[in-house]
């Protein structure tokens, strides 16, 4: 009611004041909506729609680079399926988001209980906790590379020649399983931060008087956090640990930059596979296909960890959807 | 202030019987301890890039005799090397030129956006509020090979503008959703009373809604700059010169040659390449917090 009053009176006002018929337009409301949603929708259908919309297309075609290709239905998946680089991407995309999730989760929660606690610099904590997140993880990775060498690896060196625990350096990405570890090691270290933030965030707003309620009734430490701490998370878990698969099984920067698939291609993941073939050597269409073999995972995760941790309005938010 | 209390009680409830000192101990260990030990994990990576980028060869490949955890006599040959005898500084003016311009581009599209889905309220808006979310869930690693074919039809390939307008895909996303939040939190009476006074919808959002909504701003925009300067598999993809290579990708392929890796150089292109993103972060640190943790609100 007001509005519509204030909308008449404000038609007035630009009729008297301002007869530009410019200024006129860009106070029709349709106008000024097409106008504003312009930018955003225009460049996200032109960059982002189109392209998942070819890229699909590409998977039934046979285009290489400089070739147009034409539909050939459903070979390339079948290629795919047939072909044990491509299951063993497949397996190590699954195992690296399963444990480095797993890994993420466990150490940043704890990061984030710890954080939640009365301690001094606790703002300085946090801003110096988020930098590995900050930082490009190409860069921060071509660090671990630095961390792994196999002669001067600081880790190695403090296993053999401070502590002497061990005999022989170690040969951190010279074969396929400690390589697949290494990465996920270095995928954990990136994402703690994240995880830590976001779930602290979450933490604060657990109101004080649901402990105090609990501990009148003899609550322990770990039943306080077993059903307060933990069913008050979930929704905020959900999210993040959606958000957190998503852009693990999707990875492409870590690997690339420290293995780039090697040794003996056991640490690709579906990204890295999908660059080595659709760019690096040309085969857009089995690139493409490879890329798409990401999405049935990606949605099913998503639905996994979405419905699985059971979402629950946001305690003190509004209207979320 | 939650905290306090919680530990306020905690203290009660601990057993009358414990002396404040035990309770002391019981602390540090479980709570100091593993927090330290979180801390240096998480920084040691650092620091080791920043002692590699001043160490001089002979003590970086040489464990025995120089304590590999230290320096002796530090000195800037790496990033001397880097800065006159590489392309370096052409690649840090590139990776800032698109890091700026995307981040600009992106604010002004998600802006628009964001006001028009919260403050001009139409029939569809909900539901182009949840298109522009989801395009947040498409990761970059299945468009890019599809984007590729798009960049090169469109006689953008090799050019930073191909970066500029394509990074605003995972950018718009993210600030319009941070801003729609922070749209709704200014009071839509203001806007009533300048529409009262006959202000236009544009005076409105230029004079009242905008600076209001500042802080969502900076915040929207210290995150497109970080995940801008951070991007790295459209880089590689779409970017062949190396002239026009931003950081991330051109450390990985030109400064990565032969089988003798320089690691000192290595190192101080890792390190020069994150201070821009780390000091612009050390800066605005509360409002990337508070965007992060408020996006993940939402």
């Amino acid at each position: 009611m007001a509005l519509t009053t204030a909308t008449a009176i404000d038609q007035v006002a630009v009729r008297t004041r301002r007869p530009n018929a410019l200024a006129r337009l860009f106070d029709n409301k349709l106008f000024l909506i097409f106008v504003c949603l312009t930018p955003a929708v225009g460049l996200l259908a032109v960059f982002l729609s189109y392209p998942l919309g070819l890229g699909i297309w590409l998977a039934f075609t046979d285009t290489t680079i400089g070739r147009r290709g034409v539909w050939i239905g459903l070979e390339n998946f079948e290629y795919l399926l047939s072909d044990p680089l491509w299951w063993n991407a497949v397996f190590y995309s699954v195992l690296y988001t399963g444990v480095a999730t797993i890994g993420k989760f466990a150490l940043g929660f704890w990061l984030a209980l710890l954080l939640n606690q009365h301690l001094p610099f606790k703002s300085m904590l946090r801003a110096i906790v988020l930098l590995p997140w900050i930082v490009p993880t190409v860069l921060s990775a071509i660090a671990f590379w630095w961390i792994y060498d196999p002669q001067f690896s600081i880790i190695s060196y403090l296993l053999v020649d401070v502590l002497g625990w061990r005999e022989t350096n170690i040969d951190f990405l010279g074969n396929p399983w400690s390589a697949r570890f290494s990465l996920i090691a270095a995928n954990i270290w990136r994402g703690i931060p994240f995880v830590a933030i976001s779930l602290l965030a979450g933490l604060q707003t657990i109101s004080p008087s649901l402990y105090e309620a609990a501990m009148l009734d003899g609550a322990t430490p770990w039943q306080r956090f077993r059903h307060i701490t933990l069913p008050m998370m979930m929704p905020i878990l959900a999210i993040v640990m959606t958000f957190s698969i998503i852009f693990t099984f999707s990875d492409f920067q870590l690997v690339y930059a420290i293995t780039r698939g090697g040794p003996v291609n056991s640490t690709h993941l579906l990204a890295t596979l999908a660059f080595q073939r659709g760019i690096a050597s040309g085969e857009l269409a089995e690139g493409a296909a490879i890329a798409v073999s990401m999405i049935p995972f990606l949605v099913f995760a998503t639905l996994f960890s979405y419905f699985g941790l059971g979402r629950r309005k946001w305690q003190q938010g509004s209207d979320n959807e | 202030m939650s905290d306090v209390v919680t530990n306020q009680v905690n203290a009660a409830a601990t057993k009358p019987e414990m002396m404040s000192w035990d309770s002391k101990t019981r602390r540090i260990i479980t709570i100091y301890l593993p927090l330290a030990v979180f801390v240096f994990i998480l920084l040691f990576p650092f620091y080791w890039m920043a002692l590699t980028a001043f160490k001089p060869n002979a003590e970086l490949l040489d464990y025995k005799t120089h304590n590999p955890f230290w320096i002796t006599s530090p000195t800037l040959d790496h990033i001397k090397h880097l800065l006159f005898n590489t392309a370096y500084p052409r690649w840090l003016w590139i990776t800032m030129l698109v890091a700026v311009a995307s981040t600009f581009l992106s604010l002004l599209a998600s802006t628009l956006a964001a006001y028009a889905i919260e403050r001009l309220r139409f029939k569809g808006s909900p539901y182009v509020g949840l298109g522009i979310y989801l395009a947040y869930l498409v990761p970059q690693s299945i468009l890019f090979i599809p984007l590729a074919t798009v960049i090169v039809q469109f006689g953008l390939f090799d050019s930073p503008l191909a970066l500029i307008l394509v990074f605003p895909t995972f950018l718009v996303p993210f600030c319009t959703w941070l801003l729609i939040g922070y749209f709704k939190s200014i009071p839509y009476e203001l806007e009533e009373c300048a529409l009262v006074d006959g202000a236009t919808r544009l005076q409105i959002l230029r004079k009242i809604t905008l600076p209001l909504a500042v802080p969502g701003l900076i915040s929207a925009g210290i995150f497109s700059f970080t995940l801008s300067w951070n991007e790295f598999i459209y880089s590689l993809a779409f970017i062949q010169s190396s002239a026009n290579k931003t950081v991330p990708v051109a450390i990985l392929t030109e400064l990565v040659s032969g089988d003798v890796y320089q690691w000192g150089a290595l190192m101080a292109g890792s390190l020069l390449g994150s201070l821009p993103v780390a000091l612009f972060y050390s800066l605005f640190v509360d409002y990337y917090v508070s965007s992060l943790t408020g996006a993940v609100k939402e």
